[in-house]
């Protein structure tokens, strides 16, 4: 489920030049304009991944989730930053399972829009199932 | 054509709710102008000159009667009575509420319809040959494909918030009537060995910096053509620039990278993307391509046609192309009648025009990228009560592919972009050359008229082109030629100053009279500009 807020003493995120220097790190912050294959490597030491939105209509971010998880990661993926409503369910379905908006979202609204969508047309990050292969079985 | 299952009817009804929502809480001041652009923008509202504008998409150009007559109901009920149809094969409204948004979202989801992603940074409509299905030199229909592409990028949740809009185009005959290569992507099924597969072609683009697309890879396996556009996509979306609104379009990633470097990374994120199994099966390309097979048409029907009134067989000869199928033609209807505005119809022509596919074209209508109406599959028995009801509504005029039937973007009088006017400018242009018989002795000449750098009427693709500029706070029209958005593709080059509303007309009258001097038999307007070059052309407008 979908988490808003920054759990109290979580270790914080280093930038993605400090952990590629430091080998002891599990959280990392990836800028929009960052390479996220540059984390596979050592997905499997990595509890977070924060990934930023700087702009809501930067949209790299969505692309950096998907690689991520295609690449394995299951550790917390966090979209922090410019995050509005109207972008989680794609967020969601990129990958993300944890939220940092700049701006607080309406738990109501945040609901609504993650359920507004009962299926979806193509596969994504989220494990949900395309809806050409609801149709064939 | 594709009819809607359960799941489709359900997504389109999803984003009703959604975008009803998003509009209420806007009004209520929950979200700013700001971060409500970017959503009615994804539902094709835009704030123009005057009022909102709401463009609906027309996937593929292709609709049934029933659609084509809630488009005029909308016309009627929430508009002023017309509706412009697009060089996207769309159609907009020009005088909406954005109070009215939501409820005519929820009429065109009662038809099949609505106005996902025909704006915003996101994959617009897809765009297609206006003679799929029906066309008597294509390899095989382009539609299932483009179907297909629709459903994908419907709600891509990767690519929403690209760094520009994207337009791709599929097309499956050598003849372009998509203008595909000015496409971001454009995709035309092509034939190797026996087997079929799609040709990519990445990066085209008119705009400020007009480019014609380059090949990307000759022929991708149609197993794979989701998975290999999603690599084309990925690969812009992480490395397309956004620092610069200008520089924003894939046509300059692709420039900047050159194509080989492009197509080598698409290579190596194809290789990993076809592994994730996004490809649908061919039982699910089977089950739509099911819903385009070619309507019953009797292939023993007449091939004559009684030409003995002049004035219908004019229109024959000029709108009426060849049908795969004996004993049938396609119906172009021309909505560039002598002195109107490109691409408007009025409801009551709408509503028509639905009337005679309903009747005639066994229930299925096209909007063409010429801003024209298709009738796909008539009985040549049924060409002159077509053509007599169309004469009725002042839809038959005979001028497809001539000087006057000409694109033009909504310019100065409505859109927020604009520098200049364009629909005056087409309809002198139109006055001037309104005499049939010379107009056909031009022959094929493709005007268009653009009313700024954005390029939406696309002039850097006609014969002539016309983009209108302002200089110094007048409106100023600069004159190009020798552009083609066809299998000939090319972009026009700029013939010198630009001219006043009139002087472009006579200017475009001086290198009309230039090239009946200059061209030898056979030769088109553009040919003959191919040949001779600019000089001769440069000389006779400016002296």
């Amino acid at each position: 489920m979908v988490e808003h807020l920054q759990a109290d003493g979580e270790e914080p995120c280093v930038t993605l030049d400090a952990f590629l220097d430091q080998s002891n790190a599990t959280a990392v912050r990836l800028e929009s304009d960052e390479d996220a294959r540059a984390l596979i490597p050592h997905l499997d030491r990595l509890k977070l991944i924060e990934v930023a939105f700087p702009k809501f209509r930067d949209g790299r971010g969505y692309s950096s989730g998907r690689i991520l998880r295609e690449a394995g990661f299951t550790g917390e993926l966090r979209a922090q930053g410019d995050v509005l409503v109207d972008q989680i369910g794609y967020l969601k379905r990129c990958g993300f399972d944890s939220f940092a908006p700049e701006k607080d979202l309406n738990p109501a609204d945040v609901e609504a829009a993650l359920t507004r969508w009962p299926e979806h047309y193509q596969g994504a990050a989220d494990g949900a199932v395309p809806i050409w292969k609801l149709r064939h079985g | 054509m594709y009819k809607y299952d359960e799941y489709d009817q359900q997504m389109v009804d999803a984003r009703v709710a959604e975008f009803a929502d998003q509009v209420k809480r806007h009004l209520a001041s929950e979200i700013t102008e700001d971060q409500f652009k970017p959503l009615r923008l994804m539902n094709g509202l835009y704030l123009q000159l005057h009022a909102y504008m709401l463009r609906v998409a027309v996937p593929y150009g292709t609709l049934d009667s029933r659609q084509m007559r809630m488009l005029a109901h909308i016309a009627r009920k929430y508009d002023r009575d017309y509706g412009h149809f697009t060089t996207r094969q769309n159609i907009q409204y020009n005088w909406i509420k954005l109070e009215d948004a939501p409820a005519i979202l929820a009429d065109l989801a009662s038809v099949e319809m609505h106005a996902i992603q025909t704006s915003g940074n996101c994959i617009r409509n897809i765009s297609s040959d206006q003679w799929a299905g029906a066309a008597a030199d294509e390899l095989t229909d382009p539609r299932p494909w483009a179907e297909l592409l629709r459903q994908w990028s419907s709600f891509h949740p990767e690519f929403s918030y690209l760094p520009r809009k994207f337009k791709i185009a599929v097309i499956a005959a050598e003849e372009d009537r998509a203008a595909m290569r000015l496409h971001d992507i454009g995709i035309q099924i092509v034939e190797k060995g026996g087997v079929h597969g799609a040709a990519f072609y990445v990066g085209g683009g008119m705009g400020r910096t007009p480019m014609i697309a380059p090949l990307i890879n000759d022929f991708v396996p149609l197993d794979d053509l989701l998975s290999y556009t999603e690599a084309c996509l990925r690969v812009y979306n992480r490395y397309g620039r956004r620092d610069n609104i200008y520089k924003a379009r894939i046509k300059i990633l692709i420039h900047e990278l050159g194509a080989d470097e492009y197509r080598r990374q698409v290579e190596e994120e194809f290789a990993h993307v076809k592994s994730l199994g996004i490809d649908p099966p061919k039982a699910e390309f089977d089950r739509i391509a099911a819903q385009f097979a070619m309507p019953p048409l009797d292939a023993s029907a007449s091939d004559e046609i009684d030409r003995s009134d002049p004035d219908f067989a004019v229109w024959v000869d000029q709108n009426v192309a060849a049908h795969k199928v004996p004993g049938h033609a396609i119906v172009n209807i021309s909505l560039k009648p002598l002195g109107g505005i490109p691409g408007d119809a009025s409801s009551a022509q709408i509503d028509l025009m639905a009337d005679l596919a309903g009747k005639f074209s066994h229930d299925e209508l096209r909007v063409t990228h010429a801003q024209n109406i298709v009738l796909p599959h008539v009985r040549k028995a049924d060409l002159f009560a077509i053509w007599q009801a169309l004469d009725a509504a002042d839809l038959a005029t005979p001028n497809l592919d001539l000087i006057s039937d000409i694109i033009a973007c909504p310019g100065l009088d409505y859109c927020s972009l604009a520098n200049a006017r364009s629909i005056p400018v087409a309809q002198k242009i139109a006055q001037r050359f309104a005499d049939p018989a010379r107009q056909r002795d031009l022959g094929e000449l493709k005007l268009k008229i653009s009313g700024c750098i954005n390029a939406c009427g696309h002039h850097h693709a006609g014969h002539i082109g016309i983009l209108g500029v302002d200089r110094k706070g007048t409106e100023n029209y600069q004159l190009l030629l020798g552009g083609s958005g066809a299998e000939d593709v090319s972009l026009g080059t700029i013939t010198g100053p630009g001219f006043d509303e009139d002087g472009i007309v006579d200017a475009i009258e001086r290198v009309t009279d230039k090239y009946l001097s200059e061209r030898t038999d056979g030769e088109r307007f553009v040919d003959t500009y191919r040949r001779v070059g600019m000089a001769p052309f440069k000389e006779a407008i400016y002296g």
